[in-house]
């Protein structure tokens, strides 16, 4: 376990003219439509508490109108809170002064946006170099750093263009490398793939995630697509109604749904393609040699040819090939009735 | 009995401060008379030149360069040279200090709403209030003469820079000013790096209006006594010389149309980015 980079503790959002007046009776439990109808004033965030890891990957899913947009604002202040803090390493940012929060926006995040929101006037080169120009760092140095994220991110030789000249996949690309040139601690990811097309957005997830192979940022990603919240997330928070409704990994997500609302979410999703067969492992026991041997990490699709040719089930090892358990047949054959269902 | 108390009021304003306020703007006057007397001195065909230069470098077209040598050659000719460089003058000086207070005041605009609010109805009046009505106070405090002419220029042609500065500035797109916000750009940066250089087209279009209204205020200027191509037609006005006033009318067009399409076609380039195709 990580320590923890991100500790959000009783985060309140209200938007309207006299937020502050109402905090009282949304924490007595006043509702999202109650203090609409009353007072005209939107529950955006109603206390959220939420501690991501150091380097990993937290994804925030829900639908349009969950909160997930306000609340990544929050970690580098975009919106103020109505009441509640956000740490970050130890530092409330809440409390900030003006000069502070530019220097934490300059140093320690990075943000990519779900419509790119790159500048249209400024060609590849010095969209990404954006960041380093606002912190007035040498001219050379954050010319060679740019380019350096321009190759890293697949977009050499197009440097001079404009963003208006490349396609949406390769300016996202460019978002990210902008995001990313900084070095900041903390990469904010607000509906980043979102506005792409199936085979790009599943190119860019691929794509960040062997970033982070060697990035080891502490990563807050946005989607309203749980498909992509499986795939990318370490840990996934469900927001519903500005309501933080269940924290936890994809097993816990798609075994122990919180709530029907969660259970709804997750009710489509192809189980056995997101479960890995050490959610479902019998530890210890014996290693039968007629079965055949696959890895913890494996999803449980992956094993199903194995599965077929088995006799009475599968010998599961892991990374160091260490034998740690086996997975009966009908157990499998259970999860893959109730994956039905 | 109010038409006379405020008259009386301002009468002795006038009279007290008057000097003072033409010593504010004796700098602006030496340098109109300066730059005057530049266009005017040099040999034409050095002046001809540097306009046909600067004509090819903000329009970068053949055409409107030639255009423009044969409406410079043709002024020459007919003997309007010395007042129609008297009017560039003019229109130029009124231009850059339009720009020069415009564009802040703009920036100031699109900063706060209240700034607005404040600032707009007096764009309205500054733009229907009949130039003539402005003029009787500014030709009380100042007299006849160059800067009288050169305020009622700028009152009448700043509006436009004025109001497009701040619709340009309010039009920059939300979510990228959020980004330039993300990556910890302070004010300064904002308007520098990204609201300035995206509203720059509008902008442009702001100030070729300024330019136009300012030499549609040439012929009434020439009334408080500014030289240029206003007063020939003035004369020919009131003297029934229809060829004159048709002469020196088209040479404020010619002017028009070359500074239109300078400041247009430099505009647009600008925004080249916009409209940049994919390769």
């Amino acid at each position: 376990m990580n320590k923890t980079k991100i500790k959000i503790t009783n985060l309140y959002k209200i938007f309207g003219n006299n937020s502050k007046k109402y905090i009282s009776s949304v924490r007595d439990g006043m509702s999202k439509d109650e203090l609409l109808s009353k007072y005209n004033h939107v529950l955006g965030l109603d206390n959220i508490n939420l501690n991501v890891e150091d380097q990993s990957i937290q994804v925030v899913m829900g639908l349009s109108g969950s909160g997930k947009s306000t609340l990544i604002r929050h970690i580098n202040r975009l919106i103020e809170p109505t009441e509640g803090t956000v740490t970050v390493d130890g530092e409330d940012i809440t409390k900030l002064n003006k000069m502070d929060l530019l220097e934490f926006r300059r140093n320690k995040t990075g943000m990519v946006f779900q419509r790119f929101a790159l500048f249209p006037h400024q060609n590849i080169l010095d969209n990404v170099q954006f960041g380093l120009s606002i912190k007035n760092l040498d001219k050379s140095d954050s010319i060679e750093r740019a380019m350096y994220w321009i190759e890293k991110v697949g977009l050499t030789g197009f440097e001079n263009k404009f963003p208006n000249q490349l396609s949406g996949g390769m300016q996202q690309r460019v978002g990210l490398a902008r995001a990313l040139a900084t070095d900041p601690d903390i990469l904010l990811m607000d509906e980043a793939f979102s506005a792409l097309d199936p085979l790009i957005r599943t190119d860019m997830q691929d794509q960040l995630l062997e970033l982070q192979k060697n990035l080891k940022k502490t990563i807050m990603f946005i989607t309203h697509d749980l498909d992509e919240a499986l795939k990318l997330g370490d840990r996934i928070s469900i927001l519903n109604g500005g309501k933080l409704v269940q924290d936890g990994n994809a097993e816990e997500i798609l075994l122990k749904p919180a709530d029907q609302y969660v259970a709804n979410f997750v009710k489509d999703v192809n189980r056995i393609k997101v479960l890995k067969i050490k959610t479902i492992l019998d530890q210890g026991g014996e290693r039968a040699n007629s079965n055949p041997t696959v890895n913890v990490n494996d999803s449980i699709e992956n094993c199903l040819p194995a599965i077929l040719e088995s006799q009475s089930g599968l010998n599961v090892i892991d990374e160091k090939n260490n034998f740690v358990g086996s997975v009966s047949k009908n157990k499998i054959i259970d999860i893959l009735q109730k994956s039905k269902d | 009995m109010f038409r006379k108390s405020v008259d009386g009021a301002y009468r002795n304003f006038s009279r007290e401060y008057g000097d003072t306020i033409e010593a504010v703007f004796d700098p602006v006057l030496y340098f109109l008379v300066w730059f005057e007397k530049l266009l005017q001195n040099s040999p034409w065909p050095l002046i001809t030149l540097a306009i046909l230069i600067l004509v090819y470098l903000g329009s970068r077209s053949i055409y409107l360069t030639i255009g423009s040598l044969i409406a410079l050659l043709l002024i020459g000719y007919f003997g309007m040279w010395e007042d129609t460089m008297s009017t560039v003058s003019i229109i130029g000086v009124c231009t850059f200090m339009s720009i020069g207070l415009g564009i802040p005041i703009g920036i100031a605009m699109s900063n706060s709403d209240r700034a607005r609010a404040a600032i707009t109805p007096i764009l309205d009046v500054m733009q229907t209030m009949p130039s003539f009505v402005y003029l009787i106070p500014v030709v009380m405090l100042l007299g006849i003469g160059k800067i009288p002419g050169l305020l009622a220029v700028i009152i009448y042609a700043i509006p436009p820079i004025i109001r497009l500065t701040d619709l340009g500035i309010r039009e920059v797109d939300k979510e990228v000013l959020e980004a330039a916000d993300a990556f910890g750009a302070n004010k300064a940066q904002k308007l520098f790096r990204v609201q300035l250089p995206l509203a720059l087209p509008t902008i442009f279009a702001g100030i070729n209006q300024t330019i136009m209204m300012a030499l549609a205020m040439v012929v009434i200027a020439s009334m408080i006594g500014v030289k240029g191509l206003g007063q020939p037609v003035l004369k020919a006005i009131t003297n029934q010389y229809f060829t004159m006033g048709l002469l020196n009318g088209l040479a404020i067009v010619a002017l028009a149309i070359i500074f239109d399409r300078v400041s247009q076609s430099f505009g647009k380039r600008l925004q080249q980015h916009r409209s940049g195709s994919r390769e």
